[in-house]
């Protein structure tokens, strides 16, 4: 076996993640699925990081999880504000910006 | 040549006066008349000392310039804005602020009842600036700059009563037919400066024995359309009579004794041009000879005493065009009428005002008469205007027209005789009509309306009136004391040579002239002394003199090549706005409206939707890379 | 670099069992559902990063995602409602096989460029580079080469910390009442009968629970005394089967 394997796994989870952004209704699975994109993408940095022989794709990977943490935070905070007013997690329920 | 650093106080002084009172307001109601009467009698004091300073010099030395600072400057062309005051100029801005003082101190009185004098006041300061920037700068560029000032100053003044619609409308009327002028001016500066490469007079007079005879020939007329325009020559003539909507000082300030003298003015100044372009000078004796009859025959039909004088105006002016078109031999005698028909007919025009001071403001002349007896210093000043300008010696309007005549019958050929025919014919009428004014006015029996107490008017309004009538006495006989105007002149003008054959020996023109003048006299005197005169205009008339009382059809000429036209040009780019212009912008806006309408499908409001967009635009790319990297 | 046996069998057990839970995440109706399996899907590659010598990731994987981030979402979806479920059917029309198509065309594409893209490479392990220990060579890389965006992170990290305050802040828009104002509101506008206080549930000295109603001196049941939650859920016992009939005064003396 070679490592690409794992990088088809990795863009086999990110494709999986985008169809779950677009078919899921509830904003904390939609909100998931991003995660699961961001995990697959870190998976290949790591992986891209062993073909290559150095660390810089470990350290790509290191402040995406950074960032992903703080996106978490600040999205799940989005979400509670959102059903605190609306009483609904259904991303399909805040679509008052076509009117 | 010389330069003085005084010319400028000239025109800065009016227009600091006309700054202090639009500016000032209301604060300045008080005192702002005798601060505007002030500054140009003082304008006046630096003309005569420029006067005495440059009789102080040799011939060659008289003309001195200014430059007051640098213009236009692009590349190498560079227009300063400069004065330049030489013989000709300086007996303008004597005129100018000579006359323009006396009709300041006048209007003191006359207008001392209008509210809104002080701004009267101010007006008539911009206008004495203008018309000095006018007659003072040294390039086209920089006269086109008075010009337009005095074609403003005009409009504001004879609409100064614009609260009457009808004032309103005849200030419009002088400005829109003077912009037909101006446009011709301002032709003749671009086609001076694409041809000759400059604007300056001496810069012109330079180079023009070297210029094309096509492009003098086109500088030439388009000069003299502007001169028509501002001078209410035939064509451009018929804004002149409505002119007298405004208040009589004006009218004789600036649509009697200096504005319109501007034509005349530009024509002469620009001889080095009409000398070179012989047809050019013949159109501007042909409109002179037009405008003298056109506007001598409407003199005789005219009722309102001050339209028979605007019409008069038009015929003198005629004379002066007609004198300036014959060239180097009529110049100064065209400025030697000009500047004795500033006297005799600002005397005139203030007599008029002072006429309607003392009937309540009737204009009619079916409604005076007997005159004399109740206004013996108006009647006594009027009378010498009047034997001025029909031309009696020893007065001055016999000794300037006299030489016009004589030398319109010296132009040689069929030409003179045509020309001196025309000049003895309007004089001949010139008499008829100014002895019916003067008898309806003074001398026939009264026919006043019952309210009307005729009575002298304040010295305030006599005196100037008086400076002026002696103006109209003497000036004349002064003007040719040893051919002084013409010696004065020819420095700037050029010299009368390749002297014609005498056609008529100068005694026999005289000769001709008061005869002419006589049979007019004579003619009057038996229709308007010795016969009744109603106090309307009779109906029952011939078909002749109706179409004269309608100014000979020129407002109906006007109308009906330039308005109707005009009206159907303007109804059609209006359609074409409308339908092609408006179509075009608005089928563009439709278009994005449709396009907006059917693409704001796509924006359901729903994020999920906007994520299967996004997903797309992956593929798109990946498809894109997955391409190009193949 | 040829790739040792166990890690391969290790790689065909988890992966296939990676994609299914990843497929399962979306296809579940309940959140918590989807969130257990996301998180053993972050297990897993936590494995595998750890498989691929990225041991330092793998842990901060397991510690930071599956512990922290995983743990938010769950607390999250306490806070909306463990209970709601998902409908599944779609309700935006087209949109479905509109999303499986772009993501089979994406994947495949994906995967024929990676394929394109490693064909003649083999890769280069981290043997060399991990000598001196995965975490010091990386803390030598943050701490020079990636020290500026490694600043910039926690900046970021700080700013979203404040950020998620402030969005969960709640701000009163009444000043909130304070002790004398909701005694006052007590006594004036409701009833007098309720101005002491409600009186608790249950039946004293023989039963006592909140389902039950407190008994009124008179011996009749009190409704008022128990939760109207309780009461809507028709849990409310009777009182009189816990009634004493005849109440024993006799006291013991004490020793």
């Amino acid at each position: 076996m070679n490592p690409n394997n794992y990088l088809y796994v990795a863009s086999l989870l990110f494709t999986i993640g985008a169809v779950g952004v677009v078919v899921r209704r509830n904003a904390i699975v939609v909100f998931m699925c991003v995660e699961l994109m961001l995990n697959a993408a870190n998976l290949a940095f790591v992986t891209f990081s062993r073909i290559n022989g150095n660390l810089d794709g470990q350290v790509t990977a290191f402040f995406t999880m950074v960032v992903a943490a703080c996106e978490v935070v600040v999205g799940l905070a989005i979400i509670v504000t959102i059903y605190r007013s609306r009483r609904s997690a259904s991303v399909d329920d805040a679509s008052l910006l076509k009117r | 040549m010389n330069t003085s650093t005084s010319l400028v106080y000239l025109i800065a002084l009016p227009l600091a006066g006309a700054a202090a009172l639009l500016l000032g307001g209301r604060r300045t109601d008080k005192w702002g008349h005798l601060l505007a009467t002030a500054l140009s009698a003082s304008s006046f004091a630096v003309g005569l000392y420029q006067l005495s300073a440059m009789l102080g010099r040799s011939t060659e030395q008289r003309a001195v310039t200014q430059k007051l600072f640098s213009w236009i400057a692009v590349g190498n062309f560079n227009i300063d804005a400069a004065l330049l005051l030489d013989q000709l100029s300086i007996c303008f801005v004597l005129l100018i602020t000579g006359v323009g003082t006396l009709i300041h101190i006048y209007s003191i009185s006359y207008m001392e009842h209008d509210e809104n004098r002080r701004r009267f006041f101010a007006y008539l300061n911009l206008f004495i600036a203008a018309m000095l920037l006018l007659v003072l700068g040294n390039s086209y560029l920089n006269l086109y700059v008075g010009w337009e000032g005095v074609g403003l100053a005009s409009y504001l003044l004879i609409g100064f009563w614009n609260q009457k619609p009808a004032y309103a409308t005849a200030s419009k009327k002088a400005f829109i037919m003077n912009r037909v002028g101006d446009m011709g001016l301002s032709f003749a500066i671009m086609i001076a400066f694409a041809t000759l490469g400059t604007t300056t007079f001496a810069g012109i007079a330079e180079v023009a024995p070297q210029a094309s005879k096509a492009a003098l020939t086109a500088i030439g007329i388009m000069l003299l359309v502007a001169a028509t325009g501002k001078s209410a020559q035939f064509p451009l003539q018929a804004w002149l009579g409505d002119a007298m909507a405004g208040p009589t000082p004006v009218s004789a300030l600036i649509h009697a004794a200096t504005m319109v003298t501007a034509g005349v003015y530009l024509i002469v100044r620009s001889h080095f041009i009409f000398d070179l372009a012989p047809t050019a000078q013949l159109l501007v004796v042909i409109v002179g000879a037009i405008t003298l009859l056109l506007g001598a025959l409407i003199g005789t039909a005219k009722d309102d005493i001050k339209k028979a004088l605007a019409a008069s105006t038009m015929s003198q002016i005629g004379y002066m065009v007609l004198g300036a078109g014959l060239g180097p031999a009529g110049y100064a005698f065209a400025i030697m009428h000009l500047l004795t028909h500033g006297f005799f007919k600002a005397s005139m025009f203030l007599g008029a005002g002072s006429v309607m001071h003392g009937m309540n403001d009737e204009v009619n002349m079916r409604k005076f008469g007997n005159l004399r007896k109740f206004m013996p210093i108006t009647f006594v000043t009027f009378a010498l205007g009047y034997l001025a300008i029909i031309g009696v010696p020893p007065f001055a309007g016999f000794y300037s027209k006299d030489a016009i005549i004589e030398t319109a019958f010296n132009a040689g050929g069929v030409k003179g005789v045509i020309l001196g025919s025309v000049a003895l014919l309007g004089a001949a009428i010139t008499a008829f009509y100014m002895s019916r004014v003067m008898i309806l006015t003074f001398t026939s029996k009264a026919r006043w309306d019952d309210d009307a107490h005729p009575h002298e008017s304040p010295a305030l309004m006599w005196i100037p009136i008086a400076i002026l009538a002696v103006g109209s006495v003497a000036s004349g006989f002064l003007f040719t004391r040893g051919h002084a105007l013409v010696n004065w002149l020819t420095p700037v003008v050029g010299e009368h040579t390749g002297e014609h054959e005498e056609l008529l020996a100068p005694i026999v023109v005289s000769g001709l002239a008061l005869l002419a003048v006589v049979i007019g006299v004579a003619i009057a005197v038996i229709k308007y002394q010795l016969a009744e005169v109603e106090n309307v205009a009779p109906e029952n008339v011939s078909g002749l003199t109706r179409f004269v009382r309608k100014d000979l059809g020129q407002d109906a000429l006007n109308e009906a090549l330039f308005m109707r036209p005009g009206i159907v040009l303007t109804e059609v780019a209006e359609q074409l706005d409308v339908k092609v212009i408006d179509g075009a912008v608005c089928g563009v806006a439709n278009m994005a409206i449709g396009s907006g309408s059917t693409l704001r499908r796509t924006q359901t409001g729903f994020a999920r939707s906007y994520a299967a967009f996004i997903l797309i635009g992956a593929v798109a790319l990946i498809a894109g890379i997955w391409v190009v990297t193949q | 670099m040829i790739i040792q046996t166990p890690e391969t069998v290790m790689f065909w057990v988890l992966a296939p069992v990676a994609v299914l839970a990843a497929l399962g995440m979306l296809l579940v109706k309940k959140a918590v559902h989807s969130a257990l399996l996301l998180a053993w899907v972050m297990i897993t590659l936590a494995i595998f990063y750890i498989a691929q010598d990225a041991l330092f990731l793998g842990i901060v994987q397991i510690v930071v995602y599956t512990g922290a981030v995983m743990m938010l979402f769950l607390f999250i979806l306490m806070l909306v409602g463990v209970d709601s479920s998902d409908s599944l059917k779609e309700t935006i029309p087209g949109l479905r096989p509109i999303a499986i198509t772009a993501a089979i065309g994406f994947g495949g594409l994906l995967t024929s460029l990676i394929g394109r893209a490693l064909i003649g490479h083999s890769a280069a392990g981290l043997d060399q580079a991990n000598s001196a220990g995965n975490v010091q060579a990386l803390a030598k890389l943050i701490f020079s080469t990636y020290v500026w965006p490694f600043e910039v992170v926690s900046a970021l990290l700080i700013t979203a910390a404040l950020g998620a305050m402030v969005l969960a802040h709640h701000e009163r828009t009444v000043a909130r009442p304070t002790q004398r104002e909701s005694a006052i509101a007590r006594f004036r506008t409701g009833s007098l009968a309720s101005a002491a206080g409600l009186p608790g549930p249950g039946v004293f000295a023989r039963h006592n629970a909140v389902d039950v109603p407190a008994l009124l001196p008179d011996g009749s049941p009190a409704p008022t005394s128990i939760s109207a939650t309780l009461k809507a859920r028709g849990d409310m016992l009777e009182s009189a089967p816990f009634q004493l009939d005849v109440v024993d005064t006799t006291v013991v003396e004490e020793k």
